[in-house]
């Protein structure tokens, strides 16, 4: 099994607030996130697939076509979008790192016909990422 | 397909620290010999990086695995309070007997991890400097 991984950038705006929630309870919890007006990050995604190399191409699959698969299905989705409110798929969530990267698998898994989704992970900063794949160590 | 799928949530920390390679299992000449540089009796230090991954339900109330905050006070009291500008060697504990290579600092900063109560350890990851990595995952390591 061979593992390949692409990488893509997408600056986006969101902010954390649960309406069921009490104002101090959202500040609480929320804390800076909760700024009524959002804020925004340059996220980074690094999508992995595994598979085994064709024998005739040398290749998991083709890059060109994982790179027109995020370029549609993700920054077309959520590049220079404010995420609570125009990205359908986290419609009713909180977009936190944890929710996005489980968002994001679900648009992605479909998609990869040739060898399959492994992983994705996804920056929010330097310091900060959420990783989403299957589990089927349990 | 989120049924079958997990969730973890990673973090980066930093802290610097000294140290100095030396067992008392080994001669001078051999200490020398197998640590280089690293075995230097007055020791020497790095800017240390660690990344913690945990995993866990993702609440829907707050979206989050695990608030960050309960995290990184977590981490911050556990384990950069008693590294961050110490001596490994003379201020910490474990590394009184142990030699703090990289790879025994991950294994104990693992140990002071693992009762965090919010979510689950999944494993820790030390840089040394940015081309030495060392992870550990506890006993039952599972490849991902």
């Amino acid at each position: 099994m061979v593992y390949l991984t692409r990488k893509i950038e997408f600056s986006a705006s969101h902010l954390y607030h649960n309406a069921a929630l009490s104002a101090e309870e959202n500040q609480r919890i929320f804390g800076k996130c909760n700024n009524p007006h959002g804020h925004g990050h340059n996220y980074t995604l690094e999508v992995t697939v595994a598979g085994e190399p064709d024998p005739v191409t040398g290749m998991v699959l083709d890059l060109k076509e994982l790179k027109e698969i995020l370029e549609r299905e993700i920054t077309q989705r959520m590049d220079h979008r404010f995420l609570n409110y125009e990205v359908a798929e986290l419609k009713g969530q909180i977009p936190t790192c944890e929710n996005i990267v489980r968002a994001i698998w679900n648009l992605l898994e479909p998609k990869i016909k040739q060898g399959r989704l492994h992983k994705v992970r996804l920056y929010e900063t330097a310091d900060l990422f959420a990783e989403c794949y299957r589990n089927e160590a349990k | 397909m989120s049924g079958e799928t997990k969730i973890e949530l990673g973090r980066r920390y930093r802290f610097s620290a000294s140290h100095r390679l030396h067992s008392p299992q080994m001669s001078e000449e051999e200490n020398c010999r197998v640590y280089g540089k690293c075995n230097n009796p007055y020791g020497h230090g790095h800017n240390y990086v660690v990344e913690v991954s945990v995993s866990g339900q993702v609440d829907p109330a707050t979206g989050m695995i695990v608030n960050l905050a309960d995290l990184d006070g977590f981490v911050e009291r556990e384990v950069i309070e008693a590294f961050d500008h110490k001596s490994l060697n003379e201020d910490v504990e474990a590394f009184r007997e142990r030699v703090p290579t990289t790879e025994y600092v991950c294994m104990e900063i693992y140990e002071r991890l693992k009762p965090f109560p919010l979510a689950k350890l999944e494993r820790v990851r030390v840089e040394e400097t940015s081309n030495n990595a060392f992870e550990y995952a506890g006993e039952e390591f599972q490849d991902h």
